[in-house]
Parts: structure tokens; C-alpha cells; sequence
């Protein structure tokens, strides 16, 4: 009896230890899976593990759950390696068992050790699904004025970065004052030609005359700059420029906050974390691994319906200001084109279109996707030569003038087309 | 309602608990919930719109016979209307009145006006203010339509449950409110705030919950009606809709369908009340156009199969 008693206390201990452990595997895990989970997070999902008790596998995998995972895109990830990890080293099942000595009867016996090699594949088990086979890119000398809708997927090689490109992209950054680009808020800052009163102010300043006095105090809204979300077009017809747009990207993401950076062709691909990257090579290698479609086709109508179902709701609130750069070549068939303009068009702040295409002398606004797109942007831009950041960024600078108002275009386009 | 209760001492309670309020929830909320209780932590909800995470605190204020506190954050929320503000015109008469009575010494004439006396208690610091055993529970709501400026603002609140007032100093909390925040997702929130909390997507009930959560909600409503509605609004969300309806829409057209005496769900019935499920014409549009009719005679033809 009394030996009884001495051993089960050393075996509470190992437990413990055994389960801290096994919970930092696991973070680690985790990590390398690409989730965001620190020290202190490991810390609180031991303590929480302590607090709920393991009862069943499922409070097991909540309670880790409920600390570990931070974003709602992050759950694929902990549930894949929660059922791995867990699992196939039958934990929960030992666990359990310490816990409660009555479930080791009910528990199954796993294959054992099959684990290793399983977890690396689940890890990029995803990944692998989403690469079809990818078709061997055709020779295609210059493919501007090409388009289609079909998918082709392939990668794309940037060339690096030079000193004085980076500089170039630096200053050109530097300069670029977008327009419509400060909005006020509604919070204020002392200003003494203000328009409004502060009554805190006034106070705080009476008091160090002992009240004798009592002056008048001013502020004003403070400024600051909207989100920027841009949505860049990568298709085949667009390929030469998109070094140039990526380094654009990175450059505007690395002076303010808030821009959020999309690209398509047949798919539309978030690039706002890998554009966060400080290096611009190494961000643009990211993006060059993150996206699959590159020189593909283009299917506008469909990437801009993803944007609006997926992604508008999150990043066009507070004022946001959206550069769509595109040439506007979509295949054939522009039904929902239109509509989805509309709807982007309604739920920005103001929705600019950065169009290289207009660099040709030929052209002319007759493309059925363009005359669909023309009616639903606030500014169409020309980039009429585009061989450096700087020709974007000053065909970007706020400059009203009526050569960008789109009503104009659409006049053209259509008198032409008569 | 009854005093203030202690919190549930085990996930099975908590759901009891939750139960009880006619909150139909799912094992994952109750043990999330539970661990936010017990280890004294912010509870930090994001889902869709109309999915119940206000209602949460809710029902958990009065599960636990609290005081609910609610911020309901926008663009522009600033420390005077969240945490306090002084009572200025107040302030000025007491400056008046003392000069009048001829005393003016500036330290205690300084400790007179910033006293908590002309101190507006705004939400924030009246969440702060619960006594042991009793603390509120503070909701703060759509944290994602206020700014970064805010958030960060909010980063001392909630790890160390204390305000600094410049005139007056450091203000504690004697028992830490619990903390419910919701955001819509409408711009992503900072890490260092998520690190603080924990978090739990919300996520659209499957069909024998959300059957169950018509059932509580909308009792007068006909039992072979609420299957009808809870099987469509299943089929509805897994259409691309630019907006999908949430269990708040469920709740409103059940509700809606009974109060027009209907038993059943027929084509007319849908298209006279698919404003109460769908707020976009797009969405409205494609409804009405045959699509409607399609997942209502599949819901049919699965109903009577099940029978």
C-alpha cells in the first residue's frame, strides 16, 4: 500500500513533464507548419491544458486550440498536424490513460512509428494538391497583345534587384504623392489655428495660472493616409512589366502601413505578407513561389468576383483606395465583368486604374473588357512608357488634370468603334 | 436577476450553463469560454456577421448574474468616450467657487478640480471597477471598425486590467472584468492583441444545431417548417453568394414565415420574404431566378425521403 502511494507520485511528475514536453513538439510543429506561435503561447497552452483537465480527445484538441491558433486561416494547419501529431504517436491515448486509469481498455492499438514520414507529407500534402501538372510554357517572343482565358502554370525568375535600381525605387517611392491621399479623422491633435476648442487643454493651462486665466485652446482632425489594397494583373499580356510592379509594391508596402497587395491572372493570390518582406529579392522569390500562374492567362471578371466575395469585406474598409493595374485585355467572354467593376467600384473609396496598354499609339478603348471596365473606375491612368519604377510612380502622382477622367476614354473608344 | 455566480468549474458545466440561457452551443465555444473564464483571459471571437458572438456575452452576463458593460467601438472611438473624460463646466465652477472663497492654493486648488468627483466614467474604466466575486462582463464590440491607434490603446487594458489617468494616476481593477471582444473581420486585427487572448472563430452551425437553436428561438414556429427553413439556409451558404445569411437571418425568417401562418415552405413564400434571409440584390436576383426554387424542391424531395 504505502509503495503504492510512493510510486504513483514519481509517475504524476513524469507526466507532467512528459505532456510539457510534447506540447512544445508540437508548437514547434507548428511552427514549421507556418503558424505564428511564440514562447508565451506554449506557456499558456500547458497552463491551459492544466486548468481543462484532458478529458476527451476533443477538449484536448479545443483546449490546445483555443490558445494556440490565432487566425481562422491557421486552423487547416493545427487540425492536420493536431490529428498527426497527436495521433500517431498515440499521446492522447497515454494520456488519457494516466488521467484516468479506466480508458486504457478502450484504446486502440496504432501501427507504431509510422509517424516521421507521414507528418512532413501531411504538411505538404495541401500544397501538392493545388500544383497540377504543370504544361510546358510555349515560346512566346512578346506577348502584349495576346490574351486568353485559358490556365497555364508556371513560375517566373526575377532578375535581382541592382544598388542603384533600389535607390532609384526609393526616391521614386519617396516622391510619389498619391491622389486623394490624406483623409481626416475623427481624432484631433492641438493645433493653434485650430478650428475647434479643447476644453482639456483649456483646463489643464488654467490651472497653471491657478485658474486667474482661463485661454482659449485649439485643435484639428489629424490626417493620416487610407489603406491602399492594388490589384496587379500578371497575365501573359502584362509579363513585362510585372518586375517592375512588384518592385512598386514592395517599395509602397515598405513606406506605410496598411497596403495590401493582390495578384491575378486565371487566380487571385494575396502577396501582402511575402510584399512585407524587407529585402525586395527576397520578397520578390516569395511571391514568385507563392504565385502559380504567372504569364498565364487572364480571367479579370472571375479574379475581381473572388476579390469581392473573399477578400473586400476585409481589406476596403476605413476608406481604402484601390489601384487596379491591368490592361484590361480579358478573353472573350466579359459577362460579370461589368458587375464585378461595379461592385469593387462601390465599395472603395476610389477606385484608380493604372493601365500600361496605353503606351501603344493604336490604342483605343474598343476591347469589349475595357469599354465593361471604363464606366466603374474614378481615374483611368496611362503609363505611356514604362521601363522604370519612376514612369509609374509619375503617372501615379496626384496631378487632377481631365486627361484621367475615364468619360473621356469611353468617348473615344466608342466614336472609333462606330 | 439572481446575485452574481461564480464561474463554471468544468467544460460540461459551462455548456450546462450555456444551455440554460438557451445558448445552443458547440463543445469547441464551451471549452474556449471556459478556459477564457478560469484563466482569467479576454475571450476574442471573429466570425461572420450574425453568427452570435454579441449574443455570448449576453447570455453569459446573465448565466452569471453580471453587470454588461458594452463598448461598441467605431472609426474615431477616443479615450473621452471609451475610458473617462473630466466634467469640464463642473470643473470651472469649482475653480470660481474657490477663487470666490479667497483660498487659492495651486496644489490642493489642483487636487480639488482632478478629483474623482468631476471624473465621467466611461466604459473602460467602469468595467475596472467590479468588486471581487462580482466582476462584469465587459463586451467590447467590432473592435474592427475602430483604428490601430485604439487597439493598441487597448493592449494595457487588457493584460494588466489597469487605466492611467495623467491628473489622478494608475487605476486598478480589484477583480478583472471578463473580457468578451468581436470583430467582423473587416480588417485584421494585431497580433500582440490576439497574443493577449484567446481566440475562437465562430463559425455557421451545422444543421442539427442550428434546428435546435430555431427550435429555443422561435418556439410557436411549425416543426416541419423549421426543418424546411434550417435545410434551405444549409444549402443557401454553400451557394457563392456575396453575402451568406448568418443564424441571426435564420432566426428572422423563421419568425417571419410563422408569423404569415405558413406550415411549410412554397416558391412564393421564399420570394415574398428573401429579403429577410439575403441584403444584396445580386444575391436577391439569382435567388429569385430559378436558383430558389431548385434547393427548395431538393429540400423537399430530401425531407419527405427522410420520413
Amino acid at each position: 500500500m504505502a509503495r503504492e502511494t510512493f510510486r504513483s507520485r514519481p509517475v504524476l511528475v513524469a507526466t507532467d513533464g512528459r505532456l510539457a514536453d510534447n506540447i512544445v513538439y508540437f508548437a514547434r510543429a507548428l511552427r514549421k507548419a507556418g503558424m505564428r506561435v511564440g514562447p508565451a503561447a506554449v506557456k499558456d497552452a500547458i497552463e491551459a491544458v492544466l486548468v481543462a483537465g484532458i478529458g476527451t480527445r476533443d477538449d484536448f484538441y479545443w483546449t490546445l486550440h483555443a490558445v494556440l491558433v490565432t487566425r481562422h486561416e491557421d486552423h487547416q494547419v493545427f487540425d492536420e498536424a493536431f490529428r498527426l501529431f497527436w495521433r500517431s504517436r498515440e499521446l492522447i491515448e497515454k494520456l488519457l490513460a494516466m488521467f484516468s486509469p479506466v480508458a486504457i481498455e478502450n484504446r486502440q492499438k496504432e501501427r507504431p512509428r509510422a509517424a516521421e514520414s507521414r507528418v512532413a507529407d501531411a504538411m505538404f500534402e495541401g500544397h501538392r494538391k493545388e500544383q497540377r501538372p504543370q504544361e510546358i510554357p510555349e515560346i512566346e517572343v512578346d506577348a502584349r497583345l495576346t490574351f486568353s482565358g485559358n490556365e497555364v502554370l508556371r513560375g517566373k525568375d526575377f532578375a535581382q534587384m541592382t544598388a542603384a535600381e533600389l535607390a532609384e525605387a526609393r526616391r521614386a517611392i519617396a516622391e510619389l504623392r498619391l491622389p486623394f491621399d490624406l483623409v481626416a479623422t475623427r481624432r484631433f491633435r492641438a493645433d493653434p489655428r485650430g478650428r475647434r476648442a479643447d476644453p482639456r487643454a483649456m483646463m489643464r493651462s488654467a490651472l497653471r495660472t491657478g485658474g486667474d486665466l482661463i485661454l482659449p485652446k485649439f485643435r484639428s482632425p489629424r490626417q493620416r493616409h487610407p489603406p491602399v489594397v492594388v490589384l496587379a494583373d500578371i497575365s501573359g499580356s502584362m509579363s513585362q512589366y510585372t518586375r517592375i510592379f512588384l518592385h512598386f509594391l514592395h517599395a509602397l508596402t515598405e513606406k506605410r502601413r496598411r497596403v495590401h497587395t493582390f495578384v491575378f491572372g486565371t487566380r487571385l493570390t494575396n502577396l501582402t505578407r511575402q510584399m512585407r518582406h524587407r529585402d525586395p529579392d527576397a520578397a520578390l522569390a516569395d511571391a514568385s513561389r507563392a504565385v502559380v500562374d504567372w504569364s498565364g492567362g487572364t480571367r479579370i471578371g472571375d479574379a475581381l468576383d473572388e476579390f469581392n466575395r473573399l477578400w473586400s469585406r476585409r481589406v476596403l474598409g476605413q476608406g481604402a483606395v484601390v489601384l487596379l493595374i491591368t490592361d484590361g485585355l480579358e478573353r472573350d467572354d466579359v459577362r460579370g465583368l461589368s458587375e464585378e467593376m461595379e461592385r469593387l467600384h462601390k465599395s472603395c473609396r476610389r477606385l484608380i486604374w493604372l493601365n500600361p496598354l496605353l503606351r501603344f499609339d493604336g490604342f483605343e478603348p474598343r476591347a469589349r473588357g475595357v469599354q465593361a471596365m471604363l464606366p466603374h473606375v474614378d481615374e483611368l491612368r496611362p503609363v505611356h512608357n514604362l521601363n522604370a519604377l519612376a514612369d509609374l510612380c509619375a503617372s501615379l502622382n496626384a496631378r487632377g488634370t481631365a486627361t484621367f477622367d475615364p468619360r473621356l476614354w469611353r468617348g473615344l473608344g466608342s466614336r472609333r468603334a462606330a | 436577476m439572481p446575485g452574481p455566480l461564480p464561474v463554471p468549474q468544468s467544460i460540461d458545466d459551462t455548456m450546462a450553463m450555456l444551455a440554460g440561457a438557451d445558448y445552443v452551443a458547440d463543445r469547441a465555444l464551451a471549452t474556449v469560454l471556459f478556459l477564457s473564464l478560469r484563466m482569467k483571459r479576454p475571450l476574442f471571437l471573429e466570425g461572420e456577421a450574425g453568427v452570435g458572438k454579441t449574443e455570448i456575452a449576453k447570455v453569459l452576463a446573465s448565466a452569471l448574474g453580471r453587470r454588461l458593460i458594452r463598448l461598441q467601438c467605431y472609426e474615431g472611438l477616443d479615450v473621452s468616450s471609451a475610458v473617462y473624460e473630466w466634467n469640464y463646466a463642473a470643473q470651472m465652477i469649482e475653480i470660481r467657487m474657490e477663487e470666490a472663497e479667497g483660498q487659492v492654493d495651486r496644489t490642493d486648488m489642483e487636487k480639488n478640480v482632478f478629483s474623482e468627483k468631476y471624473l465621467i466614467r466611461r466604459p473602460v474604466l467602469d468595467a475596472l471597477s467590479g468588486k471581487t466575486g462580482a466582476a462584469p462582463v465587459f463586451l467590447i464590440d467590432e473592435l474592427d471598425r475602430t483604428d490601430e491607434a485604439f487597439e493598441a490603446f487597448l493592449l494595457e487594458i487588457l493584460s494588466d486590467f489597469q487605466v492611467t489617468v495623467p491628473e489622478l494616476g494608475t487605476i486598478h481593477a480589484e477583480e478583472p472584468p471578463i473580457v468578451i471582444i468581436t470583430t467582423n473581420r473587416t480588417r485584421e486585427i494585431h497580433d500582440a492583441l490576439k497574443r493577449r487572448c484567446l481566440y475562437h472563430w465562430v463559425d455557421y452551425p451545422d444543421a442539427e444545431r442550428e434546428l435546435e437553436i430555431v427550435r429555443r428561438k422561435v418556439p410557436n414556429a411549425n416543426s416541419r417548417l423549421s426543418a424546411e427553413v434550417v435545410r434551405f439556409i444549409q444549402k443557401l451558404r454553400q451557394l457563392e453568394l456575396f453575402k451568406v445569411p448568418g443564424v441571426a437571418e435564420t432566426i428572422d425568417w423563421a419568425s417571419a414565415l410563422t408569423e404569415l401562418d405558413k406550415v411549410a415552405l412554397d416558391p412564393e413564400a421564399v420570394s415574398d420574404t428573401i429579403g429577410v434571409l439575403l441584403k444584396y440584390q445580386d444575391d436577391i436576383a439569382r435567388i429569385d431566378q430559378g436558383e430558389g426554387r431548385r434547393i427548395l424542391n431538393e429540400v423537399k424531395a430530401e425531407l419527405s425521403a427522410a420520413e
